[in-house]
């Protein structure tokens, strides 16, 4: 199983550092991660496996939201499913 | 394959143009809690509801921190009270309604419905004895939705239910006058009503539906609103296109959340509803997408052309997303929880006579609309039938939740708060059904319900 990590808002110090911090210390491990940084404003998606998640998903993509909202960032941690459903038949 | 431009679409809908699951509705049959004792019945509601629909929040909100979507109402319907109730008291379905509201409150969701009764053919006693009631039943409970069928297709209109519901309206708006008459907001008089519904107020679970089930109403009109925007100058079978493809990423979420709430509860997954749900919040509104179509403003001419050919295209985009596609499923035109009707009848472009009409080719009916507090009784009997009429005629869902706000007046307005929103007085015709509504009996069914 995987999920999708976004993260948007103004570019600082440490984003990708903080984000990657958090999938360690819970056992996520990251597949792949995209970037841009457009005019300061900072944009990732980071594909990560979740099977071996050492919380539960719910309570991972709260701590990861409640690491944007510290640092007045967007982040949001959904399962893949949702993406795959939309846009695939 | 996961691709950038598809997980940002995802984002951006769910983040800027209002996305959301609005219902996560599990039905729940009370068949088996049948009893001639009044107490002996409402301990075996209680405990029914409360059991069955147990991890019904905790389950929705835990798929919606995973999935990242959110599911703003986690509902239970329950099959018609008076089809449980028989001919108990009107005080006993008064104690009834009062243990839906302790059930809602246990289980933590916002809406309960089912305090309802289905008397198009005619009325038995019980159904006469929870009619009776239903003010009361309004103005004590606050969670408690209600319903009345009082025509089919098949069965044709009972003006005597439609007559008995006349008075039913204003008594609950008079016992309800010190909250803006929000009783009446909690009350919808149906034609051929659904019996999967999700929505509130009129969903019901009914007769021929399983033990439980899990229904899902999907939302996103503001999703619809930004698509069209973005096709920009195309013409019409193009715009139609954009609607359905929009229509079906909508519904495949929806889908998605009803599929995974059915295998978590463990209990079977019975349909989506595919309707453009609005909410007061800006960029929620059904009225901007038909706006954003190239109209001035809703209830322009061209108004009902619009709305159809937009109900139309969301049915066809949504229908194949969805396994099993059920319950209302159209555009809902409630003029109270839709930031642009309420600006379109305050401009005086929107008339109770035009979304009449626009509600022959959309779901539902008169929604949510406020009259003078005044209005006689016999004028709203008259509303009730012209919009039920139109459902019969067109084998159709059509139904009426009109609020008579007592001792306001055309020009005022009432705010309910929340999703029920901000409604204008909306002003009547002053002539008189009287005559006519007062003939009672059945109008009888139309030629064209003879299919076999």
């Amino acid at each position: 199983m995987k999920a999708v990590i976004t993260v948007t808002g103004r570019d600082s110090v440490g984003i990708i550092s903080h984000v990657s911090a958090l999938c360690t210390a819970h056992n996520a491990n990251i597949v792949e991660i995209t970037q841009s940084v457009l005019s300061e404003y900072f944009a990732m998606i980071m594909v990560v496996e979740i099977n071996a998640l050492d919380i539960p998903f719910a309570d991972f993509a709260d701590l990861l939201a409640a690491t944007g909202r510290e640092r007045a960032l967007d982040i949001r941690a959904m399962h893949e499913d949702i993406f795959n459903t939309m846009h695939h038949i | 394959m996961l691709n950038t431009a598809d997980i940002l679409e995802t984002i951006g809908m769910i983040r800027e143009e209002n996305l959301d699951i609005r219902t996560v509705t599990m039905g729940i049959s009370l068949l088996d809690c049948v009893s001639e004792d009044v107490n002996r019945l409402c301990d075996k509601v209680y405990d029914k509801i409360t059991r069955t629909a147990e991890h019904l929040v905790s389950t929705g909100c835990a798929i919606e921190k995973e999935y990242g979507v959110p599911i703003v109402n986690k509902r239970v319907s329950v099959t018609p009270i008076s089809q449980i109730g028989g001919a108990i008291s009107p005080e006993g379905y008064l104690k009834l309604a009062h243990t839906l509201q302790r059930a809602a409150k246990t289980l933590g969701i916002n809406f309960i419905g089912g305090f309802s009764a289905l008397v198009h053919k005619g009325m038995t006693a019980g159904e006469r004895n929870l009619i009776s009631v239903l003010p009361e039943a309004l103005a004590e409970t606050q969670t408690v939705c209600a319903s009345v069928n009082v025509a089919t297709t098949k069965a044709g209109i009972n003006m005597d239910a439609i007559r008995l519901m006349g008075s039913t309206i204003k008594r609950a708006a008079y016992l309800t006058r010190d909250n803006q008459s929000i009783g009446c907001a909690k009350l919808v008089v149906f034609a051929n009503v659904p019996e999967d519904n999700p929505f509130m107020a009129g969903a019901f679970h009914g007769v021929g539906e399983p033990d439980a089930v899990i229904n899902v109403g999907v939302s996103g009109p503001g999703v619809v609103a930004a698509a069209i925007r973005r096709a920009g100058d195309c013409d019409l079978s193009e715009l139609a296109d954009v609607i359905k493809k929009t229509a079906f990423k909508i519904t495949r979420v929806g889908q998605l959340v009803a599929s995974e709430a059915a295998r978590r509860l463990n209990t079977p997954f019975g349909i989506v509803d595919l309707s453009l749900a609005p909410t007061p919040a800006i960029g929620d509104s059904v009225a901007h997408i038909l706006e954003e179509m190239g109209l001035e403003s809703c209830g322009a001419c061209g108004t009902t052309a619009a709305l159809a050919m937009l109900n139309d295209a969301v049915k066809k985009g949504g229908v194949m997303a969805s396994s099993h596609v059920g319950g209302l499923s159209g555009a809902f035109i409630p003029v109270s929880e839709d930031a642009g009707m309420i600006a379109a009848v305050e401009r005086g472009a929107l008339t109770i006579e035009k979304l009449e009409a626009m509600t022959a080719v959309c779901s539902v009916g008169l929604d949510m609309i406020a009259v003078p507090g005044d209005t006689p009784e016999e004028v709203i009997c008259g509303l009730i039938a012209d919009e039920i009429s139109i459902g019969v005629a067109n084998t159709k869902t059509t139904a009426v939740r009109v609020i008579p706000a007592y001792g306001k007046k055309a020009g005022e307005s009432v705010s309910f708060g929340g999703l029920l929103g901000t409604a204008p007085i909306m002003e009547l015709k002053p002539y008189s059904p009287a005559k006519f509504v007062s003939r009672g009996g059945r109008i009888p069914a139309p030629i064209h319900s003879l299919k076999n």
